[in-house]
């Protein structure tokens, strides 16, 4: 697998930095990783930089992670950019929503490392 | 018709609530923590000086708090982390907020029907012990104490009408 840039969407660091870890251990090479605190963050990282996988919560401040998602193909550099959301939001309609907006993948807080390869890498195949 | 929230509020507790409490919490720290939990018994701890506080709106409504002492909060950021913060780090504020909004989301997904019509706030953390807080509950809650590493936590669910 070639290596990838990634975007991981999440208000808090620390959960930031344990999805970071987890991409490293699923085995994905990872040349950048870029990080943001809600979608505004992350739309602005977009319009400078090119990112091959993003990660992203729903609940965070300012623009949550389903507005960040419609708003994302308007941005040059996240036309086709697969999306998996990583949220405690975990109820049916959440994922139908998420899905509906555009997200490639959705996995619910808690998780486990297993949950996140399988997401990723099943999502990447083939792509990179 | 009463809403879901009247007729959860209606009940003379919501003691039913606690062993879904406690899967949310042992799933949390399983899974997100790699450590086992065990029940504990004492009262409340005047040690704790650390509060995670997580809104809940909607169908469901109220406030979980997850309190513990800041060495205990920094241990548990520490498994999260596979890093060792200090007590006072941002990392330890970071990622206990998150512990909390984890088993927030967790327990409201394990209430049938609630997943849907009941939204999280972000987390907020408050240090120190010189506080009072000031609910609008008005029906009983519940409590869970557990031991994490064998020091005392407690989770409380204020719940309003």
């Amino acid at each position: 697998m070639n290596s990838i840039n990634a975007l991981i969407v999440d208000d808090s660091s620390v959960m930031r930095k344990i999805v970071e870890r987890l991409l490293r251990q699923a085995g994905l090479d990872l040349a950048q990783v870029y990080e943001a605190g809600n979608g505004v963050e992350a739309l602005s990282v977009l319009k400078e930089s090119k990112v091959d996988l993003i990660l992203c919560d729903i609940n965070m401040p300012v623009m949550n992670g389903l507005e960040f998602i419609k708003q994302l193909p308007e941005v040059e550099n996240g036309k086709g950019v697969p999306v998996v959301m990583i949220t405690t939001e975990g109820s049916e309609s959440h994922v139908v929503e998420a899905l509906s907006c555009g997200a490639k993948g959705y996995i619910r807080k808690p998780f486990t490392p297993e949950q996140v390869k399988e997401n990723v890498l099943t999502l990447l195949a083939g792509k990179v | 018709m009463k809403s879901a929230n009247e007729m959860l509020a209606s009940r003379p507790n919501h003691q039913s609530w606690v062993p879904l409490m406690e899967l949310a919490m042992k799933e949390v720290f399983e899974l997100m923590l790699g450590a086992e939990l065990k029940p504990a018994t004492s009262e409340a701890d005047d040690s704790f000086d650390i509060t995670a506080m997580v809104g809940l709106a909607g169908q469901l409504r109220g406030v979980l708090t997850l309190r513990c002492n800041r060495e205990t909060a920094a241990r548990m950021a520490s498994k999260m982390l596979g890093a060792s913060p200090s007590a006072d780090s941002a990392d330890v504020k970071d990622a206990f907020g998150e512990v909390g909004n984890m088993i927030a989301g967790n327990f409201k997904n394990k209430i049938s029907g609630m997943g849907d019509s009941c939204m999280l706030s972000v987390p907020t953390v408050i240090t120190g012990t010189d506080y009072s807080v000031h609910s609008l509950a008005d029906s009983d809650g519940l409590e869970v104490r557990q031991l994490f590493e064998g020091s005392p936590f407690l989770v409380m669910l204020e719940i309003h009408s």
